[in-house]
Parts: C-alpha cells; structure tokens; sequence
C-alpha cells in the first residue's frame, strides 16, 4: 500500500531520541504564517486532536495527522518528514534540539492517485487502535 | 562622532550599533539571569555569525515575570488614561530618537534590508503607540438609560442606569513571531498597555535580540513589572506562558497548529485568546489597469512586487498573483523587468530591496517548496534557485525572487512559503477572479487592482478576508484594522477595536428608587 507519510533515517533518530524523553508522541502538520507548513511534534498526552483531522500514518511509530481541510489541498503530495538543523518550531518539542523537522513532499504518480482513492484516509475519531491518543469525541 | 557610520554591520570598527555578547531577560524592571543560567546562541541571518547570547528560560523565570507582572497590575490598572497615554507617547517619541539603532537591530536579527525598518517598521512602530495613546485617552465607556428618568418610582427600573466601564484584564501573555520582532511586539504591547494591562511577552527565540535594545531604551519609561520579557524555546518559555492559569488573555502570531493548542490550553483556564495565524493572499489584476496610464500602471507592477517585501515573510504576502488572461503577457512582462533591476545586495546598505531569510530553517522550507512547485508541474517564470552572496554574507540565508506560473489547485498556491515566491495564474471574468481569491482555507488580506470603482466594490465585498487593499498592498497605518477571515484567525489588531481584546466591561447598574420595589 501506497505510505502518505514517509520518515528519514535523520527524523527516525530524532524521533526515538524525542521519545526516550517525552514518551508517546504525535505528529499535526500545520499551516499559515511563521513556522507553518513545519510538522509539529507533541506529547500524544497532551495535543488533543481534532476528530475530524486526518490520519496520515505513521513515523517512527508515531500517528502524524493534518487538518481534514488542509488534507483536500494536500492530497496529490507524499509527506517525506526531514530533519536539517535550526531552531524554533513553537511548542515542538524538537526546538531545543538544535533541529527541525522539515516537511519535503513528492508528487503522486496518477497510478498512485488512483489506488490511494481506492484507500481513503482515516479521520481521528474512528481511530481506536492508538495507544494514548485524545481525540475531541470519541 | 563623525566617523560612526548608520549602516554598516553591527559591532564592525565605526557601526553605531555594539551588540552586548550576552543579554537577559527583562523581569521586574531588572535584567534577570534564566534560573538555569542556560543560553542559547543568537545568529544572525545575514551573515551566519553569531550576534550574543539569549536567556534559554523555563516554566521558573515564565512565573517569575508573572509574579512581577500580578505584582504591577493592580497600580498600573488603577492609574489614568492620561498617565498611560503620556508614557506611552514617550515610548514612541525614544524609538523615533532611536530609528537608526533599533533598525540596524532589526536587520541584524532578523535579515531585513535596512530600508526596511528605516521605512517601515519602526516608523509604524512609532505610529502604533501614538494611536493607542490617542485611543484610550478618547475611550469612553457607556451609559444606558435603562427606564424612566426620574427618580423615587415604586420599582427599581425606575430612574436605572446602566454604566458602562471599559477595565484592563490584569496579565496577559503575548506570544511574538519573528517576522517583524519590534511591530508586532508594537502591535500587541500597544493597546495592552494602553487599556492597563500588565504584559509577559516571550519574542520569537529566531529573533530575540532587537527587542532587548528596544527595551533598554524604554526601561526606565514603564513601572517595574508592566512589561516583562522572556526569552527562550517556545516549547520551554512559550508553553508555559500559554497555558498558565495567571493570565488572563493570550495574544499569539503565528500558525495554525499551535493556534490550536492554544485554544486548547485556553479552554483549560477559560480565556480569551486572539489570533493572527497566516494567509495566502490574492493579488488580483483587472484588465483595465493596461488603460490607466503609465504611473498608474507602473504602481501596479510595484504592487505585484509587495510580495518582494520582507523577503515575503508576511503574513499578509501577495503570493498569489491573479492576472487577466487577456493582460498576462504584458504585465508579466513589467513585473520581470522590474524584479530583473531589484538591489539584492548588502542588508546593511539603504539602496538593497531584498534581503536574507529569518532563519536557516526557513531556507530550508522555502527550498523545499519551490522543489514542490516544480514537482507540481509549474513553470518557473523567473528565480527559483538559492541565491549566493558573497564576502561576509556568504554564510546567510538569501533566495531568489521568484515567480511560478501554475493553477490554483497546486499546493504552492494554497500554503503560505513565507519567502520571496510568487504563483501566478489568470482569470477570464469577475466569477472566476473572486471564485480563485476565495478557493483558501485562509483570509487574511487580498489586493484588487482596476480603475473600475463598481469592480473594485464588488471584489472588495466578495473576497474573504479581512483587510482588502484596493489600488495599493502593505499599508499597515493604525486605524485600520487587521485580523482574519477562516483560518486566518481571531481578533482585529492595529485599530481601537483592539482595545476591546484587551478590556472587559464592567457594568454597574444603578437604581435610584427610594421606595420599595414590593416584591418581598
């Protein structure tokens, strides 16, 4: 099956380091001004996702969701979640690391397209297979 | 002392601006050490060199700056409209003594060209604290005739009055992006101040260096404890700022993610927030531009350009250019020849019109779009690539201006890339011009360029977004209001309505019965 979300190695081992501290994480694409377009990293304890946020996949074991109305924009785009140094990042909690997470993107295929329609996303609320995740209702 | 030149780089041999090395935060009128004693290493993106060392804080100085701040806010809330207003005009009038210094800060910190800050930030900055100095010494509260004006009647909505009182809210938290670190910290402590408001601000930690020059000078203006700032990560300084139960309204600039969880914290304490989180404005060129004369048609070109200033980082950047078919051609055409003669040179000299990015990362992002772009199968009409400075800022983070042609649908049209990168697309019809402003999830700003007055109405009214400028872009005076439609956000800055954020209304409601009411 066709992945919506990929990890570099460089964002693997972000990523186990962040939840050697943090314990369970998740991942929420965000938009707009400043640090948007940058995947923000919490702990899955505390950022309550939206029921109707769509769910990507995995990274690193990690669930990465987006808005269901940035995701109609976003679709036709394979995540590829990278680490280049930096910092800020709001409340994510890579900031202090000296590193970002940086989201790169490919183009699908039409073919690719074609069988994703086949597998349409889940959204947040009809999750339950997510250890620790909150969700607005469910 | 004549051989102190305005514009070279900050700390050269004869600059007029000397960064400390290390800088700390502000707390109770005192320069404060982070309870940790951590720093973090400030650069600047001009050149990749270091500026000074910044206070990486934690939830320990973030409670210290609020119990300085509850310590001021009751005699800071008590004190005059007229007192506030006369600090603040003095605020204003020591940033306009100090243009040069603050603007050279500015650049350093944050990669603006110095004409930037010289032109524009600052001046606003200025204007920003001089209207709300005017604003609040014009506010009036309310008073309700609620029945009847004579007093003595047999129930108590006889001879009532209803009074109205605009009264501060005590604390607030103000989050700062780092797009523009003095305006939009102008923006927030403006009217906050102004309506009697104690502040915890925590800057951008991509840009934290030009507020603490600007609150050197401003020091000694404020009671200790009515302005604190705090310095560090936004997940080590911000967070606990955001989702303290000690204030009592969060102001934040910036994206829509953490614009959620603030929210989220916010319904915990049960606050009021305001939010700026973005857009992807539309720019839109109506056919008759090409019939209204050549100084008419050149600031049309120049309004495209906007999306050059600040190196895009604008919440409110043109970027998506919207043009007529039947006029693509040859306004394209005038777009390319002006971008082909923009200065690019050194931030430090008055003559350069773009500058470097903010941040290594926001290289990187933009990077990474303009590869998307190209995926996406637009067309690059001109730029595209890094560009590579020479000498001393070799090392900084500079991209070419940069112009896609593609259709609205590509992702490169619907995310703001806060840098110097334009999409182009046309229209055939009015329809279809408003159907492409409104096809966003965002509504911040938008510009409408015609001679035709019943277009420039109709779009004015029909696109969705908050501020739309007609036959200009980026004016930001005071007494306009600013704020978004959709996701864009919540709340309407740099206009008296702002006050309103940052008040409550007390309503004491008065009977002047002097007999029962016979109730009881």
């Amino acid at each position: 099956m066709i992945k919506r979300v990929l990890s570099t190695k460089k964002t693997d081992d972000l990523i186990t380091e962040l939840s050697k501290i943090h314990g369970l994480l998740v991942f929420h694409q965000s938009g707009g001004c400043c640090d948007g377009s940058s995947p923000m990293c919490f702990p899955r304890s505390e950022f309550r996702v939206g029921s109707r946020d769509i769910y990507l996949g995995n990274i690193g074991s990690q669930p990465f969701f987006m808005s269901e109305d940035q995701f109609e924009y976003w679709k036709h785009t394979q995540l590829i979640i990278d680490v280049v140094d930096g910092k800020g990042g709001m409340f994510s909690l890579e900031g202090p690391t000296g590193k970002r997470f940086l989201t790169r993107s490919r183009v699908y295929e039409e073919n690719e397209i074609n069988e994703l329609k086949k597998n349409p996303p889940q959204i947040a609320s009809n999750l339950s297979n997510i250890e620790g995740l909150k969700t607005t209702i469910n | 002392m004549d051989d102190v030149k305005p514009f070279i780089y900050p700390g050269d041999d004869g600059s007029k601006l000397k960064p400390d090395s290390r800088y700390e935060n502000f707390i109770g009128g005192n320069w404060t050490k982070p309870k940790t004693g951590n720093y973090f290493e400030n650069i600047s993106p001009t050149s990749g060199k270091v500026i000074c060392e910044i206070p990486r804080s934690n939830a320990d100085d973030v409670n210290l700056a609020l119990d300085a701040a509850h310590k001021a806010a009751p005699g800071w809330g008590k004190t005059g409209p007229a007192e506030r207003s006369n600090i603040l005009l003095k605020i204003a009038d020591v940033i306009e003594q100090n243009a040069e210094k603050l603007s050279l800060a500015e650049t350093l910190d944050n990669g603006k060209p110095i004409r930037e800050p010289m032109a524009a930030d600052i001046p606003l900055t200025v204007d920003h604290f001089r209207y709300f100095a005017g604003a609040i010494r014009a506010q009036e509260g309310t008073i309700g005739n609620i029945d009847g004006m004579q007093s003595g009647g047999g129930n108590s909505a006889q001879g009532m009055m209803a009074y109205h009182y605009p009264e501060p809210l005590g604390v607030v938290g103000q989050i700062i992006p780092w797009n523009f670190p003095i305006l939009m910290a102008a923006w927030k402590l403006a009217p906050a101040l102004a309506a009697g408001n104690a502040v915890v601000l925590k800057p951008a930690e991509q840009t934290p260096y030009s507020i603490c020059v600007l609150m050197e000078l401003i020091a000694d203006l404020l009671p200790p404890g009515v302005v604190n700032v705090v310095q560090g990560y936004g997940v080590e300084a911000g967070k606990p700022l955001a989702s303290s139960n000690r204030v009592k309204k969060i102001g934040f600039t910036g994206e829509t993610t953490t614009g959620r969880l603030i929210l989220q914290y916010a319904s915990e304490n049960l606050i009021p927030v305001t939010l700026e989180l973005g857009g992807k404005s539309p720019n839109i060129f109506f056919k008759d531009i090409m019939n209204g004369g050549d100084e008419y048609l050149s600031r049309c070109v120049e309004g495209f350009l906007h999306a050059y200033f600040n190196q895009g980082e604008v919440c409110t950047c043109p970027s998506r250019a919207v043009v007529h078919e039947d006029i693509y051609e040859p306004f394209m055409e005038m777009v390319k020849k002006r971008v082909s003669v923009l200065n690019c040179g050194d931030p430090f000299d008055l003559n350069t019109q773009v500058g470097a990015q903010a941040s290594s990362e926001q290289f990187d992002k933009i990077m990474s779009y303009l590869d998307v772009g190209k995926q996406e199968g637009a067309s690059v009409i001109f730029g595209g690539e890094k560009r590579q400075m020479d000498g001393a800022y070799s090392n900084g983070y500079y991209v070419e201006p940069t112009a896609f042609k593609g259709d609205n649908s590509m992702r490169i049209f619907q995310e703001e890339i806060f840098g110097p990168v334009v999409s182009v697309t046309t229209f055939k019809d009015e329809a279809e011009a408003i159907s492409i402003a409104n096809d966003t999830l965002y509504g911040l700003g938008a510009g409408v360029w015609s001679k035709d007055a019943n277009i420039c109405y109709r779009m004015g009214r029909a696109i969705e977004a908050g501020r739309v400028w007609v036959n200009c872009y980026h004016s930001y005076p005071a007494h306009a209001a600013f704020g978004g439609y959709k996701n864009s956000g919540i709340g309407r800055e740099t206009h008296k309505m702002m006050l309103n954020h940052y008040q409550q209304t007390k309503n004491v409601l008065v009977s002047y019965a002097e007999v029962p009411d016979g109730f009881f």
